[in-house]
């Protein structure tokens, strides 16, 4: 690859993505509140979402543990703790293992779910069909470098991949660091911008949604119907021109 | 002592002649949209019957409302919130549409554009989920006025094996049902995404569409499964108590159509900071009566000036005080709540129905009106009394006794009056009455003219004129805009008034014969 292209893909193109990342579910928040969710069909059918959808959910949720641990941790820090080279790699590839084939599974049995019960099939937008695209794309390529890490054990990722990563988000990305990581990471991170770049656009945003603060509130909300009187209804009058 | 205001209904069930009325007009006001197809807000069930959603009674399986915990501390019976949050990528407890009815229309163009051929044309059944050919299975109400097909109700199977089969001869009738929207709502507490919400002025429970993120937890949540899950925007949708009426002082669209004229609406004030601990009374039977001592005396002036301190409207209070609602739960306890031992604290409330018990008296060739023979039925007729406990206090029988005595009193006192003869006062005050209490009753029961059986006090301020938001065709691409960029759901949603307008119009101009000559046809606007 010429240097300009490298140039692009790994220091242009993060930043790219991250700023319609951004901006998207910023726009999306304002224009499309009401459509902020997942659409869920388990109306439909509801026997096999009960199982794909935590194994795919709860997988994905590991396996992005993993992508923090992974890329944001410097190697020095965990041997610091004490962690030895193998025994990381060791914990890595069996977790990563794991969860990446619960959530590669789980994605599967969803899709098939969605093919083959009529009413979920045809309840599924162009928008949704591309979205599945990418995102079974990037669990495949991230598979794949898990694989050819246990196969060879040679490549450490946290050596190139991590660093570059990091480099994004003070400035200084790092090209020469990913070049030099073999051809199944960079797939993978590119397919993984390409995804965070259609994320507000799609029904990932429900992801944004999680109800992180329900633990906390009382269990009966009182609103007041005016305006004065409690917290504002979510709906204001539109802005005019 | 914290005033809130309610506004409840009470339904007279003698009354109910099971017209499905109140359903039709609540159905085109509200659900006569695509992803609401199989969606009544009011549906009318006979009992004993399976009601809708099949079996929702079935706490044993649907896991609605709240419970005890080991410290007897109130718990969502699906678990409290960490548990649910675990749960939150699939709800195993929400009732799938084969619970309710796959939705259906049927192919009107076939009748149409059929050749010329020896036998009619026929417009076979399609289903609005998926457009394919389908066989009607089940309805909202397939099992109307069958009622005698005891094994699928939940409520009868707590009645013992002996006394079902007289059950079934002697005893049917329709129980209409809207939201409750209860005191304690169990859907409210459900909620991950904090949409759902009880109004502070008039205590009715509304979905904040655009904070609805469809988790879908709502529907397990309520115990009578009127939340319900639109399939096409994802979101929650329920029973709205018409408060765009209940707001300018008309009443819901199920009591304005009423052909029996059985629904009453008034003001109930309560002391919002008692209902946890009535609600978390540890014996059932008691929940009727904890619930009923959380109702406030708007007369009583202690109880007014905290009302007043609490911002509600002098015209709410006078309102409360002409309560017709109030008058039959709280003066004459003729009117109980629908499965108590939900703890949700219903407020829709029901006068239990004493025909049954006339006509077995009547059918044996006694006199069924005479106080006696009724009064003596009451205290016979075991097994209806059992039936309607469980269905509105918890199974306890005494409050139904009480309620059934007072209205056999009612048609004994009143068939007395209006033969001329002397009522024998002993048949009122053997159930705690007087005669004028017998004669208010009847006044309100039998007579009661429109402004007296819906007592709504309106919600305007006093601010001027009432500011319009905006034009309501003003947004994105105007009226009949279609879908937004992230498919059917997105956007902004289409005002409901908006998309049936231009719909009808489009069915009534296009070339084209709609699927449905009737005005929804699930598939969208025309």
């Amino acid at each position: 690859m010429s240097g300009w292209a490298e140039t692009a893909l790994w220091i242009v193109t993060p930043y790219l993505t991250l700023l319609i990342f951004a901006l998207g579910l910023v726009w999306r928040f304002r224009y499309d509140r009401f459509g902020w969710t997942t659409r869920s069909s388990q109306l439909y059918e509801h026997q096999l979402l009960r199982i794909a959808s935590p194994v795919f959910h709860f997988g994905l949720l590991f396996v992005i543990v993993g992508h923090v641990v992974g890329l944001l941790i410097p190697e020095h820090w965990t041997r610091a703790m004490g962690i030895t080279e193998s025994m990381y790699h060791m914990s890595a590839l069996v977790v990563g293992a794991i969860a990446g084939t619960c959530t590669l599974a789980g994605i599967a049995l969803l899709i098939y779910r969605r093919r083959t019960t009529g009413p979920v099939f045809m309840a599924t937008t162009a928008n949704d069909k591309a979205m599945y695209v990418v995102l079974t794309a990037a669990i495949l390529a991230g598979l794949l470098t898990t694989l050819l890490t246990s196969a060879f054990g040679e490549h450490d990722y946290r050596h190139t991949v991590s660093p570059w990563f990091r480099g994004i988000f003070v400035f200084q990305p790092d090209a020469a660091a990913i070049t030099a990581a073999p051809w199944p990471y960079r797939l993978h991170t590119a397919i993984g911008m390409l995804l965070l770049a259609i994320f507000p656009f799609t029904r990932l945003v429900h992801a944004f949604a999680a109800p992180l603060t329900y633990p906390f509130r009382p269990y009966i909300v009182y609103r007041s119907r005016s305006a004065t009187g409690g917290p504002p209804l979510t709906r204001r009058a539109p802005r005019g021109w | 002592m914290r005033v809130m205001p309610q506004v409840a209904m009470v339904m007279n069930l003698d009354k109910c002649i099971g017209c499905h009325t109140c359903s039709v007009t609540c159905k085109q006001t509200w659900t006569n949209r695509p992803g609401v197809e199989y969606v009544w807000f009011n549906n009318v069930e006979t009992r004993p019957g399976q009601g809708y959603p099949r079996r929702y009674e079935d706490q044993r399986r649907w896991r609605g409302g709240w419970e005890l915990d080991a410290k007897g501390r109130l718990r969502p019976k699906a678990g409290g919130r960490l548990r649910r949050m675990l749960g939150i990528f699939a709800s195993p407890l929400m009732p799938s549409i084969q619970d309710y009815y796959e939705p259906w229309t049927y192919d009107y163009e076939t009748l149409t554009t059929a050749p010329l051929s020896e036998h009619s044309p026929v417009a076979a059944p399609r289903s609005l989920l998926t457009g394919e050919p389908t066989q009607v299975r089940w309805g909202a109400n397939w099992d109307d006025s069958l009622g005698g097909d005891p094994s699928p109700d939940p409520v009868l199977a707590e009645v013992s094996d002996q006394v079902r089969l007289s059950f079934e001869q002697a005893f049917m009738f329709f129980l209409p049902r809207i939201c409750e929207h209860c005191l304690n709502p169990s859907c409210v507490a459900s909620c991950p995404s904090g949409a759902l919400y009880k109004r502070s002025e008039d205590g009715i429970v509304l979905v904040d569409q655009d904070r609805c993120r469809g988790w879908r937890m709502c529907v397990t949540g309520c115990p009578y499964k009127k939340i319900y899950f639109n399939h096409k925007t994802g979101k929650a949708e329920k029973c709205t108590f018409c408060f765009p009426r209940v707001e300018v002082g008309l009443p819901t669209v199920c009591s304005e159509t009423c052909v029996g004229r059985l629904r009453y609406l008034g003001v109930l004030l309560y002391d919002a900071d008692r209902v946890a601990a009535a609600a978390a009374a540890p014996r059932e039977h008691d929940l009727y009566r904890a619930q009923l001592s959380l109702f406030l005396d708007p007369s009583d002036p202690e109880v007014a000036a905290a009302a007043r301190e609490a911002g509600i409207p002098e015209s709410w209070l006078e309102a409360a005080r002409r309560s017709p609602v109030r008058d039959l739960i709280v003066r004459w306890r003729l009117a109980l709540p629908l499965h108590p031992e939900y703890r949700t604290m219903p407020m829709v409330w029901y006068i239990p129905p004493l025909s049954p018990v006339v006509d077995a008296v009547a059918g044996s060739g006694h006199d069924g009106e005479h106080g006696g023979n009724l009064f003596g039925a009451i205290e016979a007729l075991r097994i209806p009394v059992s039936y309607l406990a469980g269905l509105f206090t918890a199974g306890d029988p005494e409050p139904v006794r009480l309620a059934l005595r007072r209205l056999a009193a009612l048609r004994s006192h009143m068939r007395a009056v209006n033969l001329g003869e002397e009522p024998d006062p002993s048949i009122a005050a053997e159930c705690g009455l007087t005669a004028g209490d017998i004669e208010a009753m009847y006044r309100l029961l039998a007579l009661a003219r429109y402004d007296e059986r819906y007592v709504i006090p309106t919600t305007y301020e006093a601010r001027g004129p009432v500011e319009e938001a905006g034009c309501s065709l003003d947004y994105d691409g105007g009226p009949g805009m279609g879908s937004g960029a992230f498919g059917e759901a997105s956007g902004r949603p289409v005002p409901v008034s908006i998309e049936s307008f231009h719909g009808l119009r489009r069915r009534q101009t296009s070339e084209t014969i709609g699927p449905d000559p009737l005005n929804w046809d699930g598939k969208g606007a025309g």
